[in-house]
């Protein structure tokens, strides 16, 4: 009866571990995204060019433009026009001026709210956002290129930093030898950079806006660590090139589920 | 007199009753396996198809619900992951896994449906 007893318990002790070895399976799976907007009226995609401010050690209007055109020619079933990149800085002055933008003004007229020469903040780039507005000038660009998706927006990459306290793991090692990792507090001077940038998706058969999108990311360093500007700008552009490829085209995300029994 | 027979009535209820859920939670879990087995073999719909069986015959049964949610969630169908999810989650409240797969599910799903500049 004993013998028996123990025979059932061992049984029901394999059969709970093996439950509970077999009663999940992880799996990987590939959620498609569906695009934000759609671009099913368009077979070329024009990425113009932006507005760009703050850091001077990296030029992101045209650094924007080549990333993003090579990111959509491998990830976007649109046709990339290869054309120069705009000057839309000086477009949009130009545009103050009565011009339009389409043309440059013959005389520019001094006004007491004349946009920078220099975009260093936010509120700097204010007086250059109308151009996105301006229907007739992204028609002209429009009829030029064969009515495309046309790309634009503008693009703040400015230093930035920051003191205070940060968590961070440290390793010790008692009497024992033993190593332990435990998280101490420690005050930290800290720079780095913040891109925000914002895309502005215009029809190129209107000239009207179809659809704009702004994101920001940061990036800090140890004040002792010298990290090139261009470097941290592609970090960061490499963190919201997925949002800006999931606006136009559908995405795949992989990642895993655990389906159970 | 009356009462001891309402109870003995309602026990016999009772313990024909277990068996039956017994056999609804065989069959189910049957069709789960089933549609594990394809879906780890990339036949997605034949799994869906197989896991709404199980719901189906058991509609109490949360593995069944949180497996179909997967597999919606794979097709792009989220609105009926999350209501899967959701039920999966009602159902057993207490299960990490389900709640970790609805978490991951909910942090592309708000991805997709995130506003401009947010």
């Amino acid at each position: 009866m004993t013998a028996r007893l123990a025979r059932t318990a061992s049984s029901l002790v394999a059969a709970v571990a093996m439950t509970a070895c077999t009663s999940y399976f992880e799996i990987p799976i590939e959620t498609p995204i569906r695009p934000k907007l759609d671009v099913s009226a368009f077979q070329r995609v024009l990425v113009a060019g932006f507005i760009s401010g703050g850091s001077e050690d990296v030029d992101a209007n045209l650094e924007t433009v080549r990333l993003l055109r090579s990111q959509l020619r491998t990830k976007s079933e649109l046709r990339v026009i290869d054309a120069d990149v705009l000057p839309l800085v000086d477009v949009a002055s130009e545009g103050r001026d009565g011009s339009n933008g389409s043309e440059p003004a013959a005389e520019p007229n001094p006004e007491p709210h004349a946009p920078p020469a220099q975009i260093k903040d936010e509120k700097d780039l204010e007086p250059y956002e109308h151009i996105f507005a301006n229907v007739e000038y992204w028609k002209k660009i429009g009829e030029e290129y064969q009515s495309p998706l046309i790309v634009t927006g503008t693009i703040m990459f400015t230093p930035h930093q920051r003191s205070g306290f940060v968590q961070r793991e440290q390793e010790v090692f008692d009497s024992l030898g033993r190593r332990r990792v435990v998280p101490i507090r420690t005050y930290m001077e800290r720079k780095g950079f913040i891109l925000k940038p914002k895309f502005v998706f215009i029809d190129g058969r209107t000239g009207t806006t179809l659809h704009s999108e702004t994101f920001r990311e940061e990036i800090l360093y140890n004040a002792n660590q010298s990290t090139p500007a261009l470097s941290s700008y592609f970090e960061l552009m490499d963190r919201l090139i997925p949002s800006f490829l999931s606006t136009l085209s559908s995405q795949r995300i992989r990642g895993t589920r655990v389906l159970l029994k | 007199m009356k009462a001891p027979s309402l109870l003995v009535a309602f026990a016999l209820t009772l313990a024909a009753a277990a068996p039956l859920r017994a056999d609804a939670r065989d069959d189910a879990k049957k069709q789960v396996e089933f549609g594990i087995s394809v879906a780890q073999r990339g036949l997605w719909r034949e799994a869906i198809y197989r896991w709404q069986r199980a719901t189906q015959i058991d509609p109490s049964y949360a593995a069944a619900y949180n497996n179909l949610a997967v597999a919606y969630e794979h097709e792009g169908d989220f609105d009926k992951a999350r209501q899967s999810y959701e039920k999966a989650v009602e159902l057993e409240p207490k299960n990490a896994l389900i709640k970790q797969n609805y978490e991951l599910f909910k942090e592309i799903n708000d991805r997709t449906t995130r506003k401009d500049g947010q």
